[in-house]
């Protein structure tokens, strides 16, 4: 299954980015054209600024999940019922958190665009502006993405030694530097987990792009995994040479951060 | 063993499925998955049987986004003998694939030069004909009659009155054009009529062919125009962040008077509360004088593709909805305009008015992502969009059509 449905087109999309190919008539060899005229396209950079942007932006769900993760791992009562509200978020599809949010920044009477009105005076449609579109998605995509890391750290937290927590407290250690030198270094395989999932979902943001703004306005909140799409599978593309170049380029990036993590993941279980 | 039993009924199925083409059998493959176009096919498919008793018409509708991607699946691996498609050059990259076929022998038997000339051209491809065109409609200003009334505003018919017209409904605070922009196209219409207007069919024609360089003064002349209306305020704000219908309430709601949009617009605005009183239609105004009115109207159609395996019994399919009876039913349901010149006039007042409208026109276009390249009209909504937006920005902006233009069409 891995080798037909993984490994496969890997090999397949490389060799198919090397062609002109509308998926319909025969393949025309064109070499490195793909690249040439990939390396010429504003898109391809507006993608791959928007896609910066997002990986390091994304990478706040980290401590906001922490922090979510150590207020409700409490024992008070209700708790249960604040941490399924927490968890919601992670539960319902991406589409749905970009409907909800392509509502909350509608102009005219998403609750947003009202808040901004009331505290400025004038409307501000964030989707239809170039300068905070990008900004806008990632926030949305933060949501979800807060709740799956608090849902790490919450594990984590259950596993934590509470012989150490006691000693450190007869230690005198309290609150910041309790967490810093006792809590977070039990939690840096949680931690782990999350940079990684954090890093792979915001490079392979797709589904709120599409859903907000479909890459606009003018193209300028798009990421390489959209372009890809539009450009190879979307009403106007069928260029399929020309997405699987960009999905090969999209795939170098991401593969330069797994081989990061398992370069990391290795060296750990050495040392074990 | 139930488990796999079940599995290999599955694959036989899909064995069964892919080959069904017996003669007297057409599979006929099409998007009508919204309610009116689903019921306008399956009376035309009940009609077509009984008309010709020996066929059998097995359809299989599709989702109607869904489509676009699966006709390119399903007519190179498993060609059904009919599909539904669109004129222009939406149907050129099937053509030039060969996947089409050349069925100009259906329109001469039947005498379809006569009867559908109006969109002849648009289904012609190096002479010879690549379909049969069943449904189009009109595009035009819609506007509110009542507060065209109330500010004592006539339609416009030249574009000084537009401008008159637009500057007193901004003085009363109303926005003058609503629009959505979201999902591109509907820039698409204003390019058009624009282009039309000031520059006449043929150069539009040949522009999107390919033919021209955007960096042409004549399409600047174009921008300019839209820019009077832009600078001016006259479109609604933040149209970038909502789609076509969405700009609908604004009219609803008398905060915008005018929309220019397809037919299809006057259904959701009745949704919305409107009366048809309260609507009006008028042509787009002429901007430069003795230029001959060309119209966008969109057609859809039908083709054979060239793997069919009945293409007999499919050809007799096309000849009957190109009929005049048939284009009047079926166009009845749909609330579209028939394009059979011989077919009755539909009873509709906003298709009446259509009708009338683009049987005088001089040319039909049919829309600026069918007549242009599909890559060539993303760039090119694309750019429309970011012009409505910043329109200061008109200089790169042709230069970067000039560029897909050329590396699109070389």
């Amino acid at each position: 299954m891995f080798l037909i449905y993984v490994l496969v087109p890997i090999f397949q999309s490389i060799w198919i980015s090397f062609h002109d190919w509308d998926g319909l008539g025969a393949k025309e060899w064109i070499g490195l054209q793909n690249y040439v005229e990939l390396m010429d396209d504003d898109t391809f950079y507006v993608s791959l600024h928007n896609n910066v942007l997002w990986l390091v932006l994304y990478l706040l769900s980290i401590p906001a999940g922490l922090a979510v993760a150590l207020f409700l791992n409490q024992t008070v009562t209700g708790i249960r019922l604040y941490k399924s509200l927490f968890f919601f978020p992670f539960v319902i599809s991406q589409v749905v958190v970009g409907l909800m949010f392509t509502w909350f920044y509608a102009p005219n009477f998403g609750l947003f665009s009202q808040s901004i009105e009331w505290l400025t005076g004038t409307q501000v449609a964030v989707l239809a502006d170039e300068r905070y579109v990008t900004y806008a998605i990632i926030v949305a995509g933060l949501w979800p993405q807060t709740a799956y890391c608090m849902i790490l750290y919450l594990t984590g937290l259950n596993n934590i030694n509470t012989e150490q927590v006691e000693a450190a407290r007869m230690d005198g250690a309290k609150g910041f530097k309790l967490l810093w030198y006792i809590i977070l270094p039990q939690l840096a395989p949680a931690t782990f987990i999350a940079m990684v999932v954090t890093v792979i979902g915001s490079l392979r943001s797709f589904d709120l792009v599409s859903i907000m703004t479909a890459g606009g306005p003018y193209g300028s909140s798009q990421v390489l995994s959209y372009f890809m799409y539009e450009q190879a599978l979307s009403e106007y593309g069928f260029r399929m040479g020309y997405g699987a170049a960009i999905a090969v380029v999209l795939f170098l990036i991401m593969m330069v951060f797994i081989s990061l993590f398992i370069v990391r993941m290795l060296s750990q279980e050495r040392n074990a | 063993m139930t488990f796999f039993k079940s599995l290999t009924g599955l694959a036989l199925g899909a064995a069964l499925f892919s080959t069904t083409a017996f003669a007297g059998e057409i599979v006929l493959n099409s998007n009508h998955s919204d309610p009116a176009p689903k019921k306008a096919m399956e009376d035309l498919i009940a009609d077509f049987q009984a008309a010709h008793p020996g066929i059998t018409v097995k359809w299989n509708n599709f989702d109607h986004e869904g489509y676009k991607s699966a006709i390119r699946n399903f007519l190179t691996a498993d060609a059904p003998d009919v599909v539904a498609w669109f004129a222009g050059n939406r149907m050129e990259p099937f053509v030039t694939a060969g996947l089409f076929e050349d069925v100009t022998d259906v329109w001469d038997a039947n005498g379809l030069n006569e009867q559908l000339k109006s969109a002849a051209s648009a289904m012609t491809i190096d002479g010879k004909k690549w379909g049969v065109p069943y449904t189009y409609y009109q595009w035009g200003i819609y506007y509110r009659k009542d507060i065209f009334a109330e500010q004592g505003i006539e339609p416009p018919k030249t574009w000084a009155e537009f401008l008159a017209a637009c500057e007193k409904l901004k003085a009363a605070g109303i926005t003058p054009i609503t629009i959505g922009t979201k999902a591109l196209w509907p820039t698409g219409g204003w390019f058009d009529y624009l282009n039309l207007r000031v520059n006449g069919y043929e150069f539009h024609m040949e522009l999107t062919a390919g033919k021209v360089p955007y960096t042409d003064p004549r399409v600047r002349a174009t921008f300019e125009k839209w820019g009077e209306l832009v600078n001016a305020g006259y479109f609604l704000e933040s149209h970038a962040a909502i789609d076509w219908q969405d700009a609908i309430p604004q009219m609803v709601q008398g905060k915008a008077a005018m929309y220019l949009m397809g037919n299809f617009a006057v259904a959701t605005m009745k949704d919305g509360g409107l009366t048809e009183d309260q609507i009006g239609f008028m042509q787009f105004p002429e901007i430069t004088p003795g230029i001959p009115m060309a119209e966008d109207a969109p057609t859809d159609t039908f083709h054979i593709a060239s793997g069919a395996k009945n293409k007999d019994d499919a050809k007799k399919f096309l000849a009957f909805v190109a009929s005049p009876e048939a284009q009047a039913k079926m166009n009845a349901t749909l609330g579209q305009l028939p394009v059979n010149n011989q077919a009755q006039k539909p009873e509709d007042v906003f298709l009446q008015q259509g009708f009338d409208m683009l049987s005088n026109a001089y040319a039909l276009a049919q829309f600026y992502d069918r007549d242009a390249n599909a890559e060539m009209a993303k760039a090119g909504m694309e750019a429309f969009q970011e012009f409505m937006v910043k329109p200061d920005r008109l200089d790169a902006i042709l230069e970067r059509l000039e560029k897909v233009r050329a590396r699109v069409y070389n």
